[in-house]
C-alpha cells in the first residue's frame, strides 16, 4: 500500500507573497539580518513601506521635476549602471556633458564663440555648483590679496536673507563670513542698493538670486550690476557677481528673453542653475557655468587625460550616476527653445488661474509677483482663528502637499502657503485645488479653533474646582491661539527648514 | 472632373524613425535647437550615439556595482522621481536612510547601545564623505586648538601617496596640507611607522586605507591605531584615525570577520564605505559614520524639524535621487550577512581563477594580494618589448576595458594592469578573459617583428647607398625604445588625477 503524506511545511518559495512569513516579521532596522530573503518577498516589503510616501506629483512644495516621458525613462534605465565618472570608457555620455555645459552657457550669454568650448561643469544639483562658483572665488579673491601683501583670512559674501541654505553651508564649510542684506515687509528680496553698502575689501562676491526660493521673485541684477559697476570704479576692488539662478535660469530666457541678468552684465562671473527645476530632468543634476577661464583659476581644475586629450574637471563629487546628464541632454534637444517657452507659458498660465481662484475666495494676499518663477505664494488676510500651517495640514488630507513657513528677518512675522506650478500640474490640478482650498476655509469656519474647545473644557474644569470668574476662561483661549502660532512660526523659523 | 492630388509631403510623425529628416541633421551640440522633435526621434538618436560608449559590465577598471536585481531594478524606477531632500514628504524613504545607517554603524561595531541611533549620514559617494569626515576632523582640531591658544591656521593631514583623489581634492578646497608617506617597491600601502612619524601638532588625522585602489591591499590599521596611541601619549596631541573603508568596508566584515580595523579600535574617530562598491548598489550612494555624537561637531550640523522631530543632516549636497537608498536598504535586507557573504566568497573564488590563468601564462608578476578586495593586479615580467598599455589596448578590441597605470611615487617604474572582479563577473567571464589575454600576448608577440621590419624598410630605401648596415639595426632598436618612451611618458603625465577608482 502506498500511503501519500503531505507536506505540512511547503517550500518557502512557493507561498504567495503575502502568506509567506515575511510578511509577519518586524523588518530590520538596527542591524543586518543574518539571513537573506527571496528578491520577491525583499522587493514587496520595501515596496509597501514606500506607499505611505507622499506622492512626488502632489507635492506642490518642490520645484524638483516629478515628470519625464516615458523615451526619457526608457533611456535612463539603460543607462543607470553607467558611472559618469568613467570619462574613459564612457565617451559619448562624458561628450553630452559636455553639450549641455555649451548649450548652457550659450543661453546665458557667455561671452564665446560660436564653436568655442565654455567653461562649466555638471554638478549633482545647485548646492555642489554654489560651492564650485563659492571656491573659485575664495580662491581668486585670496591670490589677489596675495599678491598686494593684504591679510587674506577673512572673506565675506554678500546676499540677501532671502537665500537659500546651500549659502549657509558654503559659509560654514569653507570658512566665509556671510553677510546677509535683511528683507523688510513688502520687499522679499536683496535690496541692490544695501547690498552693494555692505560690500567692504573682503568681499569675494555678491550674490544675487534669479528666483527667490521664498515668493519666486527675481532679483535685479542689472541695477545691482550698475551700482556695483560704480563702487568698484570708486574703490578699485573688482568685486564681482554671482547669479543663483537655481530656478530661474531654465525661465528667463524663454519668457523674458529681453530681460538682462546674465553674461550681458559685464560684472557677472559665473551663473549655476538647476537641471531638476525648470531644467525638467529628476532630481539629481546641476549646472555652473563660468565666463571664461580667467574667472575659475587652474589650480582648483583636476586634468584627467582621457582619450589622448585634456578633459578639465572640478567637482566636489566623483562617482555618480549618468542618467541624469543624459536626461537633460534629451530635453534640450527634444524640446529646444519652442518646447520649453510652451512649457513656461503653460505653467503661468496654470499659475495665473491658481491665482485668479485664490483671490476669488477673498481670504488671501498673494505675496508672489506675476513675473518670477511660477509660483503662488499667498498668506492669510485674517490669521486670528486659524493659521497658514492648519490650513497647510488640512490640505494634506485630500493629498496635496502644500508647505507653510515664516519669512526671514527681518520679515518673520509674516506666514505664507506657497505652491509650485511644475510642468506636469495642469490646468485641472489647479482647479482641483482651488475647489480643496475653499473646502478647506469653509470646514475650519465652521470649526470652533480645536485648542481652543479643548482649552475650554480644561479651563471649565479647573474653573469647577477654583470658582475662577469668566475672564480666565477667555485669557486661556487667547493664550493657547498664541502658542500654536508661535510653535508653528518655530517650526519653519530656521532657514534650516529645506525651503527649495 | 475632380483631380485628386496626393500630398508628397506626409506628416512628420507618420515618418518611421530612421526615414524621419532627424538622422540627417547633425545633432546640436553648442546651441539649444530653436524647434523640436518627437520623442521617438529625441529617444532614438540619444540611444544610437551611446552604443558607442563602452559596456558597463565589461568595464574591469571599475569597483562601481553595474547589476541588481529586475525587482531592485522596480523599485529604482518607481522612486526616480522623488527628491531625497524633501523629507517632510518622504518619511519612509528618510527612515529607510537611517536604517542603513544603524545596519552599517553596527556592522562597524560602532559603541552603541541596542536601540540607540547612531551617527551617520547617506552622501553622494565616498567623496562627499570623505570631505565631511575631513570637515569634521578640521573643525574639531581647530576648536581644541583655539582652546589651547594655539595657531590653529596649518592644518594637515597624514596619509599614503596610495591614497584617492578625492583626499587630495579634500585637501586642495579645504586648505589642508596633504602629507604623504611614499611607497617604495614592493610595498604599496601606507607604512603605520613612517605615517605616525610623520603626525606633528597641526595633524588633524591620519588616514589609513581599507582597499587600496592600486592593488586591494588592506592596509593594518591595527599596527597604525598601536603606534599612534604610544604616540598620543607621548605627546598629548590626541591624533584620531580615518578609515578609508570606500571598498574594504563591505568586504572584512563578511570575509574577514576577526581583522580589527573598524571601531573596535578606540582612535578610530568615522569611517567611510562607498554603497555603490562592494554594498552592491548602483553609482551615487556612500555612507559615512562617526563614533559618537562627540566626533561630529554640532556647529557642521543643520536641523531639520520635521513630523515634529528633530532631523539633523551635514551633507554637501541637497537636492537629489532617492533611488540609491533604497536600493540599499533592498540589498541589506534581501541579501542579509549570509547574502553578502556568498557573494564576496565567490568574487574571491573568481578573483582566484583568474589569478592562477595569468600566473600559468608565465608572462606575468601578481602583484596584488590574496586577502583584500577581489581584484587582480599583474604586471609583465619583461616589459621591454611591449608593455601593460599595449596590452591594455589590444584587451578593448575584444571588449574587455582594463586599465594600465603607474604606481604613485616612490614606486613610478612599475606598471600594473588591473581586473576588478565584482560580483556580476562570473567564473565563465574569467575564463574567457584569460583566454582573450593570452591571445594578446601571442599578437604582440608577433608585433615588433612587423613593426621592425616596416621600418627598417622605409629606412633602408632612404639609407642604401649613404649608410652601412649597422644603421638598420639601430633604427629598428631605437624606433621601438621611442615607441615605449612615448607610453610611459603618457601615463608619466597623467597626474593621481586619472581617476583610478
Amino acid at each position: 500500500m502506498v500511503v501519500t503524506t503531505t507536506k505540512p511545511n511547503s517550500d518557502e518559495r512557493l507561498r504567495s507573497t503575502f502568506a509567506s512569513r515575511y510578511a509577519t516579521t518586524s523588518l530590520p532596522r538596527f542591524k543586518i539580518p543574518s539571513g537573506s530573503m527571496p528578491k520577491e518577498a525583499a522587493y514587496q516589503t520595501v515596496n509597501d513601506e514606500l506607499m505611505l510616501d507622499g506622492n512626488p506629483r502632489l507635492n506642490l512644495a518642490s520645484f524638483v521635476t516629478t515628470w519625464m516621458e516615458p523615451e526619457c525613462d526608457k533611456l535612463i534605465m539603460a543607462s543607470i549602471n553607467k558611472n559618469y565618472v568613467d570619462m574613459d570608457e564612457y565617451p559619448v555620455t562624458t561628450e553630452l556633458q559636455n553639450r549641455c555645459v555649451n548649450m548652457i552657457a550659450h543661453l546665458f550669454h557667455a561671452p564665446v564663440g560660436d564653436d568655442e568650448t565654455a567653461i562649466g561643469v555638471g554638478t549633482v544639483g545647485s548646492s555642489e555648483a554654489i560651492m564650485l562658483a563659492g571656491l573659485a572665488f575664495k580662491r581668486k579673491w585670496q591670490a589677489k590679496r596675495k599678491e598686494q601683501g593684504k591679510p587674506y583670512d577673512k572673506p565675506n559674501i554678500v546676499t540677501g536673507a532671502n537665500v537659500q541654505v546651500c549659502w549657509e553651508k558654503f559659509a560654514r564649510y569653507f570658512e566665509v563670513e556671510l553677510k546677509e542684506v535683511k528683507l523688510s515687509e513688502g520687499y522679499y528680496v536683496m535690496d541692490p542698493a544695501k547690498a552693494v553698502e555692505m560690500v567692504d575689501e573682503n568681499t569675494i562676491c555678491v550674490a544675487a538670486i534669479l528666483g527667490s526660493t521664498l515668493a519666486g521673485e527675481f532679483e535685479d541684477v542689472r541695477l545691482l550690476n550698475k551700482l556695483l559697476t560704480k563702487k568698484n570704479e570708486e574703490t578699485g576692488w573688482d568685486t564681482p557677481i554671482h547669479v543663483d539662478a537655481a530656478s530661474g535660469g531654465f525661465i528667463e530666457p524663454f519668457l523674458y528673453p529681453e530681460l538682462e541678468w546674465d553674461f550681458r552684465l559685464p560684472l557677472v562671473k559665473s551663473i549655476n542653475v538647476s537641471g531638476h527645476k525648470y531644467g525638467l530632468v529628476y532630481a539629481g543634476v546641476g549646472w555652473v557655468v563660468w565666463r571664461s577661464t580667467e574667472d575659475l583659476s587652474d589650480e582648483l581644475v583636476f586634468h584627467i587625460n582621457y582619450l589622448g586629450s585634456d578633459q578639465p574637471t572640478f567637482t566636489l563629487n566623483f562617482s555618480k550616476g549618468s542618467y541624469q546628464i543624459i536626461a537633460q541632454y534629451y530635453q534640450f534637444i527634444r524640446l529646444g527653445f519652442e518646447g520649453y517657452r510652451n512649457i513656461m507659458e503653460n505653467c503661468m498660465e496654470n499659475a495665473r488661474l491658481l491665482k485668479e481662484g485664490i483671490n476669488k475666495t477673498g481670504r488671501f494676499n498673494i505675496l508672489s509677483k506675476d513675473i518670477g518663477v511660477p509660483l503662488v505664494a499667498f498668506s492669510l488676510k485674517d490669521s486670528r482663528r486659524y493659521t497658514v500651517f492648519q490650513i497647510s495640514e488640512s490640505l494634506r488630507r485630500f493629498g496635496w502637499i502644500v508647505p507653510a513657513y515664516t519669512m526671514t528677518p527681518d520679515a518673520e512675522h509674516i506666514a505664507l502657503l506657497r505652491v509650485v506650478i511644475r510642468e506636469d500640474f495642469s490646468h485641472s490640478l489647479a482647479e482641483r485645488l482651488v475647489s480643496d482650498i475653499q473646502k478647506v476655509i469653509k470646514e475650519l469656519d465652521e470649526l470652533p479653533p480645536h485648542a481652543t474647545v479643548e482649552a475650554a473644557n480644561v479651563a471649565l474644569d479647573d474653573l469647577h474646582r477654583s470658582k475662577a470668574d469668566g475672564l480666565l476662561l477667555k485669557k486661556s483661549v487667547n493664550e493657547t491661539q498664541k502658542e500654536i502660532c508661535r510653535y508653528g512660526r518655530r517650526i519653519s523659523d530656521k532657514k534650516t527648514s529645506g525651503v527649495c | 472632373m475632380v483631380l485628386s492630388k496626393t500630398t508628397s509631403q506626409t506628416d512628420v510623425s507618420v515618418h518611421s524613425t530612421f526615414a524621419s529628416r532627424y538622422v540627417q541633421c547633425s545633432l546640436p551640440r553648442f546651441k539649444i535647437p530653436e524647434n523640436s522633435i518627437p520623442k521617438e526621434a529625441a529617444f532614438q538618436i540619444i540611444n544610437d550615439e551611446l552604443m558607442l560608449d563602452g559596456n558597463p559590465r565589461l568595464n574591469l577598471a571599475s569597483f562601481v556595482t553595474t547589476w541588481m536585481e529586475p525587482e531592485c531594478d522596480k523599485l529604482i524606477m518607481a522612486s526616480i522621481n522623488k527628491n531625497y531632500v524633501d523629507m517632510d514628504e518622504y518619511p519612509v524613504t528618510t527612515e529607510l536612510q537611517n536604517r542603513c545607517v544603524n545596519m552599517i554603524a553596527h556592522m562597524f561595531n560602532a559603541p552603541l547601545g541596542d536601540g540607540e541611533a547612531a551617527v551617520g549620514v547617506g552622501t553622494v559617494g565616498s567623496s562627499e564623505a570623505i570631505m565631511l569626515a575631513g570637515l569634521a576632523f578640521k573643525r574639531k582640531w581647530q576648536n581644541k586648538m583655539k582652546q589651547l591658544g594655539k595657531p590653529h591656521d596649518k592644518p594637515n593631514i597624514v596619509t599614503g601617496a596610495n591614497v584617492q583623489v578625492c583626499w587630495e581634492k579634500f585637501a586642495r578646497y579645504f586648505e589642508v596640507e596633504l602629507k604623504e608617506v611614499k611607497l617604495s617597491d614592493g610595498y604599496y600601502v601606507m607604512d603605520p611607522e613612517k605615517a605616525v612619524e610623520m603626525v606633528d601638532e597641526n595633524t588633524i588625522c591620519v588616514a589609513a586605507i581599507l582597499g587600496s585602489t592600486l592593488n586591494g591591499e588592506f592596509e593594518d590599521v591595527k599596527k597604525l591605531n598601536d603606534l599612534l596611541m604610544k604616540k598620543n601619549e607621548e605627546t598629548g596631541w590626541d591624533t584620531p584615525i580615518h578609515v578609508d573603508a570606500a571598498s574594504g568596508g563591505f568586504i572584512a566584515p563578511f570575509l574577514y570577520p576577526e581583522l580589527e580595523w573598524d571601531f573596535r579600535l578606540p582612535l578610530v574617530k568615522s569611517i567611510n564605505v562607498s554603497g555603490h562598491k562592494y554594498g552592491l548598489v548602483y553609482a551615487g550612494i556612500g555612507w559615512v559614520i562617526w563614533r559618537s555624537k562627540e566626533d561630529l561637531p554640532d556647529e557642521l550640523i543643520f536641523h531639520i524639524n520635521y513630523l515634529g522631530a528633530d532631523q539633523p543632516t551635514f551633507t554637501l549636497n541637497f537636492s537629489k535621487g532617492s533611488s540609491q537608498v533604497i536600493a540599499q536598504y533592498y540589498q541589506l535586507i534581501r541579501l542579509g550577512y549570509e547574502g553578502y557573504r556568498n557573494i564576496m566568497e565567490n568574487c574571491q573564488e573568481n578573483a582566484m581563477v583568474l589569478k592562477e590563468g595569468l600566473e600559468k601564462t608565465g608572462r606575468f608578476n601578481i602583484v596584488s594580494k590574496d586577502n583584500g578586495v577581489p581584484l587582480v593586479a599583474f604586471s609583465l615580467k619583461d616589459n621591454s618589448r611591449h608593455n601593460e598599455f599595449e596590452v591594455s589596448d589590444m584587451l578593448r578590441r575584444f571588449g574587455w576595458i582594463v586599465p594600465a597605470y603607474t604606481m604613485p611615487p616612490d614606486a613610478q617604474h612599475v606598471t600594473v594592469l588591473r581586473v576588478v572582479i565584482r560580483e556580476d563577473f562570473s567564473r565563465t567571464l574569467a575564463e574567457r578573459l584569460v583566454a582573450d589575454i593570452q591571445k594578446v600576448l601571442q599578437e604582440l608577440d608577433l608585433l615588433p617583428a612587423r613593426v621592425t621590419e616596416k621600418l627598417a624598410a622605409t629606412t633602408a630605401t632612404t639609407a642604401v647607398e649613404e649608410h652601412p648596415p649597422a644603421v638598420i639595426k639601430k633604427t629598428a632598436i631605437e624606433v621601438q625604445r621611442e615607441i615605449t618612451a612615448a607610453w610611459r611618458k603618457m601615463v608619466a603625465d597623467k597626474k593621481k588625477t586619472n581617476g583610478v577608482c
